[in-house]
């Protein structure tokens, strides 16, 4: 217990970028919070208070511009290659291994793309890039995970991502860094990396249903099928291949069929009416929780 | 002007005895203090108020740092713990840091530094401190009803859905209290413009009134959106309107927006004049001009008018698009360059001068190595790709109590020591303020420095309890927020004691130039000046003078 952590274990891709940045910043500030200290205690002394010697006032145009402008180019500096790190990360990897996350008071639920569920726990792949797409219940949280450096706001009613590539095995600390209300600090777990056969190996055990075939369960049982039968369009739209299309609605207006445009159309379905149909759909909000949501944009997007 | 002399050249450089009547004196009745105008009785009214305020919040701060001390949530219930942390932020903030040096040394020292006699409007002033009482015993009230616990952020739709507490009679509180803000930034603008006595012009100003300027403009025009935005939250809460709550169809990175425009320029509102508090003390007990005036001056409006820009910084991993982070970011790098200058001139003001190393100027350097400290970490924040590590964690919560403890507090105790003397005619103890200061400087970086480390080892913020690996270093900061306890608490015994047994100071112990030193009376005359001073010098003409030791 008493051994002072100073460095905290590193274990992601970005890990590697963000911390020589890190450290470059702290002997940058380090140096120049005590040179400034260190100067100003010497004049402070050199210039002591002497009975007989007047003060001179002294301006230096040339030295004041010196000290606007070298700072600024610094900052600058400083600011391209926190932003060159950031761009990277922002940039999602191709082949990622998917997993969906549902944050709520006070707990995390993980799904894998094979319907495993997990709570308060990530079981994932080394040296694989792993997206998870996130949305919350009910407040906002946000995933954090600090030995992969990497944390992400998870917000209701949106779909939030964010990537890791972990680069040893092991146990790693999960918290819930968006304060989220009295039991905000239990909100914690760990993620597991395991090297890949151990972790196809423990992807195969007992299963689920995978979303897919949840969510197309859920078309059936909450009676989506009776206004959106394949290859009937009379009373509701088509939803094959619909998935990533632009949709015009009642208005003129036009929206990209995304995750959140189809949780929108599924809670709140009167917000956009699409072309050529009334407002018949009724809302489901009372009647699914985030993970119907996901399995049933699961399966939506495997009908493209 | 055929005559030269201005009117404090009357007034004997070094006059130890107190004047007969002062403005403390003249009248003793409990209503001629509560029915005041008089601007140096409301800056004492104030005073006495935010010291009250910050006691409560410093307690708040220990009940919670001893619940830190074991990982386990053990001795608090989460529920109580969130709920100090919460009033802790909400007492310091709004009825701490914003009111601190405008309402108490700004309130006193503006009209007598520009040779007025009295702010603009010394009825609104006195309104402003009623207001500021109304909502901080309101505040208090909201303490004994079952407090808040939703961070003093109040994150939607945590604050207007979630939330277990009385939600809507806080956010009231910071509404009313934002009031107080306005109408005291809005006289110290009309007082600067319209006030100054014959020859003040605006760059014989002390840069103590150009920090106030500047932290006026952004009270004035910042303040009414926090106002906005809570009152909305009380609109959606109350109502179920749906502003900010998804469920209801509102928009919950909306009320991010709103806050933060407000609140990433209230860190001005409250860092901006304890810059002006350390000019003045620099230059005079470096006996020198400042160097560079016109860039400290003008470096204060330019943080006011880029703080507006940057607010997007506390929201990187908000959900907010890159490109809007991309600006933020460049921006917040940019805000940083103006601090650095003033830092650099105020170090280069003691060259060639004639350094006098007293109180108020160990809580300045006390300062400047924090504040330093304090801004630098700001850097780390500022870039967005440290930001996602550190973001909500001890980092942040360490950066801030740099900038605000270990900057603003120095700074208005730095002021406090400085100005004491006129305030109150008195002397206080100097061994015993700087056994203070030293032993505020040690715990204050014993508390907080562990802090920078815990948030870099991943401890989030806001957290009742923690992963055992985070304890040592959570021991730490409370062995260091003891100590800091201690350092807070020295002060308010030796000025008291000066009060009833200090010597009298004489109307310029420091040696100080400037017309609150040279032409008022310690404790001044209850109209300031016998006649409106004519000024014919600038406000920092310690060159060339022999100076008189202390
Ligand atoms: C009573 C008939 C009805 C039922 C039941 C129904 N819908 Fe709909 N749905 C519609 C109609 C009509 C529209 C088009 C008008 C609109 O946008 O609201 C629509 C639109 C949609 C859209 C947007 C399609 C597009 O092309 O933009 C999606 C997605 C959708 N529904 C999914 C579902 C799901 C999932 C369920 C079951 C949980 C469901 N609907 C149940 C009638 C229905
Ligand atoms: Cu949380
Ligand atoms: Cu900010």
């Amino acid at each position: 217990m008493f051994n002072i952590p100073l460095i905290p274990e590193h274990a992601s891709t970005f890990a590697a970028k963000v911390d020589p940045l890190f450290w470059f910043l702290t002997i940058f500030v380090a140096i120049f919070c005590v040179a400034i200290t260190a100067i100003f205690i010497y004049l402070g002394l050199r210039y002591k208070q002497t009975p007989g010697r007047k003060s001179e006032h002294y301006e230096n145009m040339a030295l004041e511009l010196t000290w606007s402008v070298i700072p600024a180019i610094i900052a600058i500096g400083i600011f391209w290659w926190g932003t060159v790190i950031y761009f990277e990360y922002a940039n999602m990897p191709e082949d990622t291994y998917d997993v969906s996350v549902v944050g709520k008071q006070w707990m995390w639920k993980v799904q894998h793309p094979n319907g495993k569920t997990e709570v308060n726990h990530l079981t994932m792949p080394v040296g694989q890039a792993v997206k998870l797409t996130m949305t919350s219940q009910d407040v906002l949280h946000d995933f954090y995970i600090p030995a992969f450096r990497v944390k992400q706001d998870v917000i209701p009613a949106r779909y939030t991502t964010m990537w890791f590539e972990a680069t040893k095995t092991g146990e790693f600390p999960l918290f819930c860094a968006e304060y989220c209300g009295t039991e905000h600090s239990t909100m914690v777990g760990g993620v597991t990396v395991l090297p890949q056969a151990e972790f196809t190996a423990w992807l195969g055990g007992e299963t689920g249903m995978t979303p897919v075939e949840a969510g197309a369960a859920l078309f059936q049982q909450m009676g989506c099928v009776t206004c959106h039968a394949q290859g009937d369009a009379s009373r509701g739209p088509q939803l094959n291949g619909k998935f990533g299309t632009e949709e015009t609605f009642t208005d003129g207006s036009t929206a990209t069929i995304d995750e959140e445009y189809i949780r929108e159309s599924i809670m709140t379905p009167g917000m956009k009416i699409v072309q050529g149909y009334a407002p018949l759909m009724p809302t489901f909000a009372s009647q699914l929780s985030e993970d119907d949501i996901n399995n049933l944009i699961a399966y939506i997007k495997s009908l493209s | 002007m055929a005559n030269e002399s201005t009117q404090h050249h009357d007034i004997p450089e070094r006059d130890y005895h107190a004047p007969k009547s002062n403005y403390l004196n003249w009248q003793h009745t409990v209503s001629s203090w509560l029915l005041t105008v008089d601007h140096k009785r409301i800056g004492v009214m104030y005073l006495i108020a935010i010291s009250v305020f910050f006691m409560v919040g410093g307690i708040f701060a220990g009940l919670f740092r001893l619940e830190l001390l074991t990982p386990e949530g053990d001795y608090l219930q989460s529920d109580t713990y969130n709920r100090f942390f919460t009033l802790h932020a909400v007492v310091m903030i709004f009825f701490f840091l914003i009111p601190s040096v405008p309402a108490t040394f700004g309130n006193f020292f503006i009209p007598l530094m520009i040779g007025a006699k009295d702010v603009a409007f010394p009825k609104l002033n006195l309104l402003s401190w009623y207001i500021y009482m109304i909502a901080g015993v309101m505040g208090v009230t909201l303490i004994s009803l079952g407090g808040l616990d939703t961070g003093w952020t109040v994150y939607a739709p945590l604050s207007t859905t979630y939330a277990n507490t009385n939600v809507f009679l806080a956010t009231i509180t910071i509404f009313v209290s934002g009031f107080s803000s306005i109408l005291t930034g809005l006289n110290f603008i009309v007082t600067i413009h319209k006030m100054r006595a014959p020859g003040m012009t605006w760059f014989r100003l002390p840069l103590f009134v150009w920090a106030h300027y500047a932290t006026s403009v952004i009270q004035v025009l910042g303040t009414p959106v926090v106002a906005i935005s809570v009152l909305l939250i009380g609109i959606e809460r109350i109502w179920g309107v749906g502003i900010f709550d998804p469920a209801l169809g509102g928009d919950p990175i909306l009320f991010q927006h709103m806050f933060w425009f407000y609140s990433h320029p209230a860190v001005y509102i409250m860092i901006l004049p304890g810059m002006g508090v350390i000019s003045e003390v620099i230059a005079c007990f470096a006996r020198n001009r400042v160097f560079g005036y016109e860039f400290i001056a003008f470096s204060s409006i330019a943080i006011a008018i880029i703080g507006f820009l940057v607010w997007g910084h506390h929201m990187y991993v908000s959900g907010q698009s890159m490109y809007a982070g991309f600006v933020f970011s460049l921006l917040t790098m940019l805000v940083a360059v103006p601090s650095a200058i003033k830092i650099f001139n105020w170090t280069a003001t003691l060259y060639q001068g004639n350094v006098v190393w007293d109180t108020p100027m160990l809580y300045a350097v006390g300062f400047l190595g924090l504040f330093a400290v304090g801004g630098g970490t700001g850097l780390f924040l500022g870039v967005i790709g440290l930001d996602v590590p550190l973001h909500d964690t001890y980092f942040v919560v360490g950066h801030f109590h740099y900038v605000m403890v270990g900057g603003m507090v120095m700074a208005y105790l730095a002021g406090l020591h400085f100005y004491w003397p006129k305030i109150t005619g008195k002397a206080y103890p100097r061994l015993m303020a700087n056994i203070a200061a030293i032993i505020i400087f040690v715990g204050f970086n014993f508390t907080f420095f562990p802090q920078l480390v815990l948030g870099w080892m991943g401890m989030p913020r806001r957290y009742h309890s923690y992963h055992p690996d985070f304890q040592i270093l959570n021991i730490l900061s409370t062995t260091g927020a003891t100590v800091l306890g201690i350092g807070f608490i020295l002060p308010v015994f030796y000025l008291l004691w000066s009060l009833v047994y200090g010597k009298d100071a004489g109307s310029n112990p420091w040696g100080a130039r400037g017309l609150e030193w040279e032409a008022c009376t310690s404790p001044p005359d209850p109209h300031n000046f016998h006649e409106i001073p004519v000024v014919t010098k600038e406000c920092y003409s310690y060159t060339g003078e022999e100076t008189v030791s202390v």
